[in-house]
């Protein structure tokens, strides 16, 4: 450590060490550690300093702004909110009784492309008013029991939804059981557009949180049905709409990949979306928006950052000018 | 007494003894040995005969003694109080900061709890995925506040109490490393006993402070004397270089050989002699061993002491006497003296010494005692210690009488003190005067100086010693603790009856009232008598002058005295700090805020029983204005940089339960947490124990600033009040930015909470960098290394497959997003801080922040002259001194008060007199200080 250096410049100190008697054994060696004199740089605000620092800011975060705010506004997002539309009129008024029937609801949209997206477009569902961040939901999981075959029985976080018919469900808790089960088929002119609906989780979620060998059993097979049901001859590893949905949200509004669409779409394409309206967000009022997006090296469109940065940077700017200002007219 | 070693345990006697007391200058029993031994005589044992409990043998190989008190009836345990644990004041108002936060985190814990059990049965019973049960037992409405409870309770930081005593620690081992507090005479390093209390060294407003030994160097020499009317040593200020007085010695002038005679013999030294024949004195007074040593210079050299036998080598013969009596010095009689037999002629002597006022009235019908009433006049005006020595011859028959008296007033019981005294008298009268001896006791390197910077760093300081009030006065002249006139003012409160006293106090108490007003340095006077009196019946009075007045000297007060005086100021919620250096400073130091004891001549005593110890008084200022300031600055910066970083994720906490239905869910998981407080905001913060805000050397020249910890201007409600918004601000920014930059399909639970998280930690590094004034390679690695630590602890974490932080780092850290949301945190965060922190620099600057300014650009200091008035007024009850005035101490110390009571009454009355100027605001605000105690 640089502070085990001798003094040389230091004269009191240095000099009453030397003089002094060296009969005090316990005396420690010399340091600047221990006399307090490492060497410092002491800042202080300047006008000078301060007004650069400022301006500086300024000039940086005005660019960058630009480019987010560009970077968002490039990004061509088609969002569709279709909820209430999806429920016949007749319903209307009753649209929880409706969401709970049994039986298909399909529902047809028609999507316009306003500008040119280019491939991947990114399909997502978004969810308004839905608490994946609520603390009974959150933690209503077992990251054991999908992992490992061999857990299926470690259940203990996954109340209410942790047995039924005595047996355990797997995979247990309110996440899994709540799963979204709306389903969307996209066409193009009347011709089918393809989903990809591989890849759409995290890679190390499949590799390495939800097991190869895991297959769900006794699922949704309780009392209380909640969303969708799960292929019990696919591998948890491959029930990727799970492993999306598992991720839970921390915001109350939140988008989840539902499938890429891996082909260019034109300006003033119609898109039919003929999907089936499961989900029941009526009884608490939330929206379902289904959303198609390119993305940009900032991710979707989020104009937040740009605007932040561009006020930011302003704010900035102005304070620089002020500053500089007001030490010209009063320098202190 | 002779008995034979083999009879020792065959010997039975009875010792009546006192029950267990605390007086440790006491012990009044009787011992009886029953036949065959000794006839049944009463033997009278005092303290003489008594070894305390914990002493060392010197001199002597064994002893034997009989256990008369054994554990904590033993006279030292019965006076060893339990020492209370001290509390700082910035101890004591974090307690109060803590207080307060735990209200706020109550309140917060039961608008939430209310609120999410509202949320729970209005909106969470429609969200059918929480699956909340239709009906729950009745302590489900304590689940949601326990939770928020939970939540919250890192809003109270439990690592500020290990950072403190950490710090803490390392404040008291800069005070035992420091160099420039080294006593290079007797190389001992100052050290700090108790390291719990450095802040407040910082935030001392009074000194106590015993006069011999810790203003003075207690190494008593020899310097003046007056014989028979004669002065010697007037002109080289030094008598035993003086020719007249060697030449009298060597032509055998009577008076002055008998006075020399005195000096060698009445006393209680004992001469060792080492093996190279050289003649050392172990003494008990560091007079007496000055008294002795300057005999030796004139050839009067005490040679040994045999029993009861003394030898004295004068002009290389042999004299013998034998000491008959020996009549004690106590601190009533002022004198001791002694009978001895000269074994030549078999004349039997009274020698005596002792204080003018108690030598001079028992002097002998026809002397006349004129020329030694001014020999000590003058030489207490020097500020030397006087002692004036006599003799008397004895008749035999005389003594023989005497002595019966003597030996049974030696074994009564009851009141022996007072007997013995009564007895001593009847023998001390007719004394033919010698002569008076002078004393030097030297002021210690830099004691004027010491005190005359500490005053002017607002610190008051009160002088309690045992001395007598001339040298008092003189000595407290000499070290500028009082100015003389017509700078400075002395007021005397004197009496012996309590109307006197009260009167006196109350005169004095007006005049006070008067000047406090004009710049000038008022002290008042009072012995140990009046003090008592004052103490007892006018309690409250002497409480307002003792907040009036900046500067007092009591004199002639005991220890316990001492101790009250300490407890009065205390009451007034003064930081007082009592510095001392014997065992009679010992009640005193252990009362006081912070006790310093002085490892001087008179042992380690003091240095023990206090908090610090240092070599020498003119350390103490650099133990207040560096080690005391740096510490208490240290400390408010940590202290309530703690409060901040707990409020800012407690705040982001509170938020996010907003948007997570008030349901108490966690943003941050558990080993965030944990990591966040014991590890990423508390290493960079304990480097602050290195930070300075100004150099030494300018808190030396400028020590006004140290009104700034006095005041508690650092750690209060009010800047603590800034810290909190602060934290309230950064949460909200790190909050705001972070749910928006990650909404959407970004708003990953993990993902957004270590965006808010690296938010936290580097709004930390740069608040920690902002507040910091001066670097080392240390902060900067403590700082900048500790952001790094948490990329790279993150790292790690998302590289293990069972974390829940599996991979979320790396994903982060690849998102250009990312980074961008972290510069514009840091910049939103810190950009308002900076910019008021530059404005109040710049344009409503402290005089700390002056000084910074002046020491970093090289420019000519500003004047700190009005440092103090405009906040005195309002806190303090202390006139501000005027500091610019130039000092005009003459260099011979003018006698401020001639010695008689008249002529200090006279500068007494006429300063009554003066025009009365009002000044009810500042009286109103020290009563308003003063009462809430009583």
């Amino acid at each position: 450590m640089s502070s085990n250096v001798p003094s040389s410049s230091s004269g009191a100190a240095g000099s009453a060490d030397s003089s002094a008697p060296r009969r005090n054994s316990k005396r420690p060696k010399y340091s600047r550690f221990t006399q307090q004199e490492l060497p410092a740089c002491k800042p202080i605000l300047t006008p000078r300093w301060v007004i650069s620092a400022f301006m500086l800011v300024g000039i940086i975060f005005i660019p960058i702004g630009v480019a987010a705010l560009f970077a968002s506004r490039e990004v061509v997002e088609i969002v569709d909110r279709y909820e209430t539309e999806c429920i016949p009129e007749e319903f209307r008024n009753d649209k929880v009784n409706y969401i709970q029937k049994p039986g298909n609801k399909p529902c047809n949209r028609t999507l316009t492309v306003p500008k040119k997206m280019k491939q991947p477009i990114y399909v997502y569902y978004q969810l308004d008013n839905f608490y994946q961040n609520h603390r009974r939901y959150v933690k209503s999981r077992s990251d054991e029991q999908l992992r490992n075959n061999d857990s299926a029985s470690d259940t203990s976080d996954c109340k209410p939804e942790d047995y039924a018919n005595g047996a355990p469900i797997v995979p247990c808790g309110l996440i899994a059981w709540s799963l979204f089960n709306d389903t969307y088929n996209f066409s193009r002119n009347n011709e089918q557009l393809s989903l990809n609906k591989k890849g759409i989780s995290w890679k190390s979620d499949r590799e390495h949180k939800f097991g190869k060998d895991v297959y769900p059993k006794n699922f949704q097979n309780g009392t209380l049905i909640g969303g969708a049901h799960l292929n019990e001859s696919i591998p948890l590893s491959e029930q990727e709409d799970l492993i999306v949905w598992m991720r839970t949200a921390a915001l109350p509004t939140f988008r989840k990949l539902y499938g890429k669409i891996e082909v260019d779409l034109q300006i003033n394409d119609t898109i039919q979306v003929s999907l089936e309206n499961n989900y029941n967000t009526y009884s608490f009022n939330g929206k379902k928006k289904l959303v198609l997006s390119t993305t940009s090296w900032l991710g979707g469109k989020n104009d937040f950052l740009g605007i932040a940065y561009l006020t930011v940077g302003g704010i900035c700017i102005f304070l620089a000018m002020a500053f500089t200002v007001v030490y010209l007219v009063k320098p202190r | 007494m002779g008995i034979d070693f083999e009879l020792l345990h065959k010997m039975k006697g009875v010792i009546e003894c006192p029950i267990p007391d605390r007086d440790i200058r006491r012990f009044d029993a009787n011992l009886r040995l029953f036949p065959p031994f000794i006839d049944n005589d009463l033997c009278p044992l005092t303290i003489k005969n008594t070894i305390l409990q914990s002493c060392y043998l010197r001199n002597t190989e064994w002893v034997c003694g009989v256990a008369v008190y054994t554990g904590n009836e033993t006279k030292l345990g019965m006076s060893r109080g339990i020492p209370e644990p001290k509390l700082t004041a910035v101890d004591a108002m974090i307690d109060k900061l803590t207080g307060a936060i735990f209200v706020f985190q109550i309140v917060v814990v039961i608008v939430l709890g209310i609120a999410g059990n509202v949320w729970k049965d209005t909106e969470a019973v429609k969200q059918w995925y929480v699956l909340y049960p239709k009906e729950g037992p009745w302590y489900e409405l304590l689940v949601i506040p326990l939770r928020f409870e939970l939540l919250c309770s890192i809003m109270i930081p439990i690592s500020i109490k290990v950072s403190l005593d950490l710090v803490k620690s390392l404040y008291a081992k800069f005070i035992d490393w420091d160099n420039q507090m080294i006593d290079q005479e007797t190389s001992t390093r100052s050290h700090a006993t108790n390291t719990a209390i450095s802040e407040d060294l910082g935030q001392v407003e009074y000194i106590l402070t015993d006069k011999t030994g810790t203003l003075t160097e207690n190494r008593m020499i020899f310097r003046r004397c007056c014989i028979g009317g004669i002065f010697y040593g007037n002109e080289s200020g030094d008598a035993l270089k003086d020719v007249e007085l060697l030449n009298a010695v060597s032509s055998g002038s009577s008076d002055v050989i008998r006075f020399v005679t005195v000096m060698a013999i009445c006393n209680t030294v004992i001469p060792v002699k080492s093996k190279t024949g050289a003649i050392s004195y172990k003494a008990q007074s560091q007079d007496e061993d000055a008294l002795v040593q300057a005999a030796a210079c004139l050839h009067m050299v005490f040679v040994n002491k045999n029993a009861n036998t003394l030898e004295i080598n004068f002009n290389a013969s042999i004299i013998q006497y034998e000491v008959l009596d020996t009549l004690e010095f106590t601190s009533d009689r002022k004198r001791m003296s002694v009978v001895v037999k000269d074994c030549q002629n078999g004349k039997i002597f009274l020698l005596s010494k002792g204080a003018d006022e108690a030598i001079i009235p028992y002097a002998c019908a026809g002397q006349q005692t004129r020329t030694f009433t001014e020999a000590v006049d003058q030489y207490s005006q020097l500020g030397l210690r006087t002692l004036c020595l006599a003799w008397r011859e004895l008749k035999e028959d005389e003594y023989q009488d005497w002595s019966l008296m003597f030996k049974e007033a030696n074994s009564t019981l009851v009141d022996r003190e007072w007997r013995l005294a009564e007895v001593c008298q009847r023998l001390e009268h007719d004394l033919e005067i010698l002569g008076v001896t002078a004393i030097e006791d030297r002021l210690q390197d830099g004691v004027p100086e010491t005190i005359e910077t500490l005053r002017k760093a607002g610190i008051n300081f009160w002088m309690l010693t045992g001395d007598k009030q001339n040298t008092a006065i003189q000595i407290a002249l000499s070290c500028n603790f009082i100015s003389p006139e017509p700078k400075g003012q002395l007021l005397l409160i004197n009496g012996k009856t309590e109307d006197e006293v009260g009167r006196s106090l109350d005169r004095v108490l007006l005049t006070m009232r008067i000047t406090t007003s004009e710049p000038k340095d008022v002290a008042f006077v009072i012995d140990g008598w009046a003090l008592e009196i004052a103490l007892k019946h006018y309690r409250k009075v002497f409480t307002e002058l003792a907040i009036l007045s900046r500067t007092a000297l009591c004199c002639r007060v005991t220890p316990s005295q001492k101790a009250q005086l300490v407890e009065i100021l205390k009451s007034c919620d003064y930081r007082t700090l009592a510095i001392g250096d014997g065992g009679n400073d010992v009640r005193m130091i252990q009362q006081a805020d912070i006790g310093v004891g002085i490892s001087g001549r008179e042992g380690l005593q003091a240095a023990r029983a206090a908090d610090y110890s240092i070599g020498k008084f003119r350390f103490l200022k650099r133990l207040i204005l560096v080690h005391g300031r740096y510490s208490y600055n240290r400390t408010a910066f940590l202290s309530q940089y703690s409060f901040y970083k707990s409020l800012l994720i407690c705040f982001i906490q509170i938020f996010f339960s907003f948007i997570s239905g008030v349901s108490g869910t966690s943003l941050f998981n558990s080993v965030s947490l944990m990591a966040y407080n014991v590890f990423y905001t508390s290493i960079p913060v304990l480097v602050s124990v290195l930070d300075k805000d100004l150099s030494e050397k300018t808190v030396m020249q400028h020590p006004q600033i140290l009104f700034y910890c006095q005041a508690g201007r650092l750690l209060n409600p009010s800047t603590f009040a800034g810290w909190f918004g602060r934290s309230l601000f950064h949460a909200i920014v790190v909050f705001v930015i972070s749910i928006h930059a990650y909404a959407y399909e970004k708003s990953e639970m993990e993902e957004v909470s270590m965006v808010a998280l690296s938010g936290c930690i580097w709004l930390q590094a740069f608040v920690v960098t902002i507040e910091t004034n001066s670097f080392t390679v240390l902060q900067h690695l403590a700082i900048w290394g500790n952001l790094a630590a948490f990329y790279i602890i993150n790292w790690i974490l998302s590289a293990v497959p069972a974390s829940g932080l599996y991979t979320i780092m790396f994903r982060l850290c690849t998102q250009p997003s990312y980074w961008i949301t972290m510069f514009l945190i840091v910049v939103t965060g810190m950009g308002p801080v900076l910019a008021i922190k530059y404005f109040r620099y710049t344009y409503r600057p402290s005089k700390i922040n002056t000084l910074q300014q002046a020491e970093r650009l090289g420019g000519p200091i500003l004047s700190l002259g009005n440092i103090e008035p405009q906040p005195r007024s309002i806190e303090k009850d202390v006139s501000p001194l005027s500091i610019t005035l130039p000092k005009n101490r003459n260099p011979v110390y003018e006698p401020l008060l001639s010695d008689s009571p008249n002529s200090t009454r006279k500068s007494f009355g006429s300063s009554t007199t003066f025009d009365f100027f009002p000044s009810q605001s500042r009286l109103s605000s020290s009563y308003s200080r003063n009462c809430k105690d009583n």
